[in-house]
């Protein structure tokens, strides 16, 4: 089963953020998106799932295995979710009064899976990533520090048991042995089960502890290079400034039609900021 | 079926000091007129569609009916309980249970927290069948709660169930109102009204829960006296009615008084669910809580009008007001409209209030997880009530009032 991601586009109302994205994800392979803030990352993320406030102006996004091809852009979230697709948000928001237990077993009621499971899943899953067990009973992400929630997303994706796994600036918020915690986790999944794994990441202290196969350089919307680690400790070094044009609107990308942003908008801006 | 007359209100029973006052209470009535919209403590209420012609006096009550669908889930889940109150149409018709007396009110106990006086309050005085009160005498405390279920039989009657609450100083014990019944298409109008007087040093916890039929119109009032170190806790869950709007008298008026005012209600269909609050500081260190959460669906309509009155003299008061409304449906709406009136500069106040749809990024946080929006929405409408539930003062009536609540989202959303 592969993840193709094949001439995404879509943004926020008004503005087309990601101009036309492709990658393939095979089973368990780690690919990284890198790029500066305003490249367009979070909005890839948006989009892949769905999030409210995105809406996709073009492409496809596709698992393709044995069958035929399921879009799933055609799929609401939730349906997306049961087909394999996860996402680890950049900030986990609070749902007050909704516990975890039954937040993760009311997707597995829809899913045709077992919810009796889910309690002793949670314990052995947050177990492995260093989540106190009494932060299971608490409502998702309440009064819960940036580093927990992290965790917390983690605790999730191995109870979910996904097959393609976006993790949306994971490292967020992680002091090194949370970080490694995490990264070992993700690493376990994508060897023991063949989780296909999209890093989305601003700066590269995530892929020392998660080796990526590939390293796709974002920039303004575009994959503007690929390449093997070696890319992204060259990143590392230099930064993304070779991959920033001089030139606003002179971007070569053959084939590709120019944003629609209106010329005043910022193009670096987050939208979401 | 006797129509509302002063002869109606006459001919209940009764020792003579209460026929007499219930007539008099209905020859007031029925000389005055009704409330209206255009006065501010009935602005966005219905109140203008009540014909006092479609309702008829309560009839002695023929036997004990059973207690069925919430009202016996609640009772089954108070197992462990002081006694057991059934009344129908306001009359007393079971008393079980020699944790607590539960007598005829006396005339003192009556008039002891009395709702702003209008016509539909001399109505009351005029129908209520069967005044209750419950005294805790100095010193007694009752861990278990006294269960009291209101039974209204509906086809268009008046009832009037009426409970006085009296925590002599330094008593503690808990009571339970359930307000059941009316689910025929007539319906009833059902004047509930409750006081609770806690004397220093007592500790009392209520909880109402009104699960009246859809067509039901039911205009409550409780009121609230603490006095000096004593504390009241409360909480009422709203659910039934076609317009149920419950008035809230809190008074504090001794030093250190205590109370905490919850509330928690699901509106579908075109209900209107009406919440006037009152907290009252008419003395120094006294603190109230007031926490009112309510889920609209369908047409219904939520009200929330809430004021903080601060005494000159209170000093040292902590005053805190809450309203938050989910609204579940584009048809749906709530008004929530706090107010202050402070006559003192010591002291820590604060309201919020609050009326939005549920948050689409909670939402899709949930559907990200495989959650279809249906139960994504029933889940966070849940969440949002527990914080309400969880404080109940009677800590057995939160699991089967959120599988309640549960089932009344399942249809709102």
């Amino acid at each position: 089963m592969r993840l193709v991601i094949d001439q995404l586009r879509g943004g926020v109302p008004e503005r087309e953020i990601v101009q036309g994205i492709s990658l393939t994800i095979g089973p368990g392979e780690v690919h990284a998106v890198m790029g500066p803030n305003g490249a367009g990352k979070s909005t890839l993320a948006g989009l892949l799932l769905g999030r409210p406030g995105y809406a996709v102006t073009g492409g496809s996004v596709r698992l393709e295995g044995e069958g035929d091809p399921l879009e799933l852009l055609d799929l609401p979230t939730w349906q997306r979710a049961q087909a394999g697709l996860f996402l680890a948000m950049q900030k986990p928001l609070e749902v007050p009064g909704v516990s975890l237990v039954d937040a993760l077993s009311a997707g597995f009621a829809a899913g045709g899976r077992d919810p009796s499971q889910v309690g002793a899943r949670l314990a052995e899953e947050a177990d492995r990533v260093g989540f106190e067990r009494r932060f299971l009973d608490r409502p998702l992400n309440v009064d819960l520090s940036g580093g927990e929630r992290k965790r917390n997303e983690t605790v999730q994706l191995g109870v979910l048991q996904p097959r393609f796994a976006v993790l949306d600036e994971i490292d967020s918020g992680l002091d090194v042995d949370a970080l490694r915690a995490v990264a070992r986790r993700v690493e376990a999944e994508t060897t023991e089960r063949g989780l296909g794994v999209l890093v989305i990441t601003h700066f590269s202290r995530v892929l020392t502890e998660l080796q990526a196969d590939h390293i796709h350089v974002l920039s303004r919307g575009r994959i503007v290079a690929s390449g093997g680690p070696e890319l992204a400790h060259q990143l590392e070094a230099e930064g993304y400034a070779r991959y920033e044009p001089d030139d606003q609107d002179a971007l070569p990308a053959p084939g590709l039609a120019p944003p629609v942003s209106a010329p005043d908008d910022d193009p670096f801006a987050d939208p979401l900021a | 079926m006797a129509p509302l007359t002063v002869d109606a209100a006459r001919a209940l029973p009764g020792p003579a000091w209460l026929v007499e006052r219930r007539t008099a209470a209905a020859e007031r009535a029925l000389a005055s007129p009704l409330p209206t919209s255009t006065q501010e403590v009935w602005r966005y209420s219905p109140i203008d569609q009540l014909d006092l012609a479609a309702y008829h006096a309560p009839a002695p009550p023929s036997a004990h009916p059973p207690v069925t669908g919430l009202a016996e889930a609640l009772v089954q889940a108070l197992a462990e309980r002081s006694g057991l109150v059934v009344t129908v149409d306001g009359a007393l018709v079971h008393h079980q249970g020699d944790g607590l007396a539960v007598t005829e009110a006396p005339a003192e106990l009556l008039d002891a927290v009395p709702p702003p006086h209008d016509a539909l309050t001399d109505l009351h005085d005029a129908f209520a069948a069967s005044p209750l009160a419950v005294v805790v005498p100095r010193g007694k405390a009752v861990a278990a709660p006294l269960v009291v279920v209101h039974v209204v039989t509906g086809g268009g009657v008046l009832a009037c169930p009426r409970l006085v609450v009296h925590a002599q100083e330094g008593a503690e014990a808990s009571v339970v109102e359930i307000f059941v019944g009316a689910d025929d298409p007539a319906g009833a109008l059902v004047l509930p009204f409750t006081a609770l007087v806690v004397e220093q040093g007592a500790h009392l916890r209520h909880a109402a829960v009104q699960a009246l039929g859809p067509t039901a119109w039911s205009l409550g009032h409780a009121g609230s006296q603490v006095g000096r170190d004593a504390s009241l806790r409360s909480l009422v869950v709203a659910l039934g009615g076609r317009y149920a709007r419950l008035r809230t008298d809190a008074a504090l008026t001794g030093q250190g008084g205590e109370s905490t005012l919850l509330a928690a209600y699901v509106g579908d269909g075109s209900q209107v669910h009406d919440f006037r609050t009152m907290q009252e500081h008419l003395a120094p260190r006294t603190r109230s809580e007031l926490v009112f959460k309510g889920a609209v669906g369908g047409h219904s309509h939520g009200v929330y009008s809430g004021l903080i009155k601060v005494h000159k003299g209170a000093k040292g008061t902590q005053a805190f007001q809450t309203n938050r409304n989910l609204v579940l449906s584009e048809t749906a709406h709530a008004d929530s409209v706090p107010n202050l009136e402070i006559d003192e500069n010591d002291l820590a106040c604060s309201h919020a209030s609050a009326v939005g749809p549920i948050d689409a990024q909670q939402r899709f946080y949930l559907e990200a997880r495989g959650v279809p929006p249906e139960v994504a929405d029933r889940l966070i409408v849940l969440g949002f009530l527990d914080d309400v539930l969880a404080r109940s003062p009677i800590p057995g009536l939160r699991e089967p009032i959120a599988l309640e609540l549960a089932r009344r989202v399942e249809v709102a959303t």
